[in-house]
């Protein structure tokens, strides 16, 4: 059989072109050269595939020029009909990333050829690319060269021979959302026993269903006198005037309502109700007050507990909703309630 | 949503009743209600006592965002 052919992409850096002030230098093939990482990976390809050319790109170019680079790279990898185009590592250099998922995506659809990439968990690159190529995670700094390779080269190798893919965790890959259907020697009961076991015993142990990471924001500074504050209400939990005017989703909603309140002492059952899908909507459809306090705050505000209740309260539906959407809306509405000079909000979730 | 709020300098408070969700969510104010379906709220009290209720978490809320805080803090 005859070797398999791979082109790899790298930047000016790691082609030893020189550092940022390099990172202008245009596109350039070298045909039959392997440069710095590409050393690495030839050794690890051994006798079954030879990296046949190596394209460069200075990473200022490539991200500024974007389609004029492109197109060129396209060109210079074409030439080289390869068997399948490794891109990076590109460790934490978020420029190169963003070039290395591009270059690989852009090989994958327009040349139908296979890619693999690396880069590390933080890298831009990393989420914009990690669900469309395959991508090993990598430590942050070119350190992690030889861990990069073990992972990148032999899944390349696989590709190009058109092999199955296994799940992320076994071809060292990251997640890319893709679900395969398998069956299990263990039933579910017997397994989440087991894992329970070595919870209890304080020995290590893998779910099977990672929790999403969250960030975290700093706590704001205290709000100093209640009194003399606008207090702004918020939920997800999906009250709307009756009707639902803005016809919010009852689920995966993809927007959210902004609603008039002023005048309002109490939310009725003729006036309000819960747009939600994922919980009973019967007690916040009789009185909404049970998800959205209006009705407290308008007796607090004249009582002089609060200096006021902001006359537009912010509401979604909160059932099955992409973190994404929802960090959005608050992004949005939240510029909103600072421009109409809110001191503090309160949210509630159902 | 509580996050994308605080991020910009505003103080919130998260009523909800699944505390771990909003913990592990990342807010940093929290105080406990009482079901899913009306965190505010109990259809099972008289019209009176449930309007004393909600008056008592609400004002809790707002003793919260009075309150400064380090980190994520449940308010019993």
């Amino acid at each position: 059989m005859s070797k398999i052919k791979v082109v790899h992409y790298i930047n000016q850096f790691f082609a030893n072109i020189g550092g940022e002030e390099m990172a202008h230098v245009p596109a350039e093939i070298r045909v039959g050269e392997k440069i710095g990482p590409g050393l690495a990976l030839a050794q690890a390809f051994g006798e079954e595939a030879e990296i046949v050319a190596t394209v460069i790109c200075g990473d200022s170019y490539f991200n500024e020029n974007l389609d004029k680079a492109k197109a060129e790279i396209l060109e210079m990898i074409k030439s080289q009909n390869p068997d399948i185009v490794v891109a990076g590592p590109a460790f934490n250099a978020g420029r190169y990333g963003v070039a290395c998922g591009t270059v690989c995506e852009m090989v994958q659809e327009e040349l139908g050829i296979p890619t693999v990439t690396g880069m590390y968990a933080e890298n831009p690159g990393a989420d914009m690319f990690k669900n469309k190529v395959y991508t090993c995670p990598t430590k942050n700094s070119a350190a992690g060269m030889r861990d990069a390779v073990k992972k990148m080269a032999p899944l390349a190798l696989k590709l190009a021979k058109g092999e199955p893919i296994g799940a992320s965790c076994e071809d060292g890959y990251m997640p890319n959302g893709t679900r395969v259907n398998l069956f299990e020697k263990e039933r579910g009961s017997k397994r989440a026993v087991k894992m329970l076991l070595k919870k209890l015993a304080g020995k290590p142990f893998e779910t099977e269903f990672p929790m999403p990471t969250f960030d975290r924001v700093e706590p704001a500074a205290a709000v100093k006198d209640l009194s003399k504050a606008t207090i702004a209400l918020c939920t997800s939990g999906g009250i709307v005037p009756k009707g639902n005017p803005d016809h919010i989703e009852s689920s995966n909603a993809t927007r959210y309502g902004e609603y008039d309140i002023t005048g309002v002492m109490d939310l009725t059952e003729d006036t309000y109700e819960t747009a939600h899908g994922g919980y009973d909507p019967v007690y916040a459809n009789e009185d909404a007050d049970r998800v959205l306090p209006v009705d407290v705050l308008r007796e607090m505000e004249s009582k002089g507990i609060i200096g006021k209740l902001h006359n537009k309260f912010y509401t979604t539906v909160g059932n099955g909703t992409a973190v994404k959407s929802a960090r959005a809306f608050a992004d949005e509405y939240a510029q909103k309630l600072l421009a109409d000079g809110v001191d503090a909000v309160i949210m509630t979730s159902t | 949503m509580v996050k994308g709020i605080e991020a910009t300098g505003l103080p919130v408070v998260h009523l909800c009743t699944v505390t771990p969700i909003s913990m592990t969510v990342g807010a940093n104010r929290i105080v406990p209600t009482i079901a899913i379906p009306h965190p505010l709220g109990n259809p099972a009290l008289d019209k009176d006592e449930e309007y004393a209720l909600r008056y008592k978490l609400v004002e809790k809320g707002l003793q919260a965002l009075a309150t400064p805080v380090d980190g994520q803090t449940i308010f019993e």
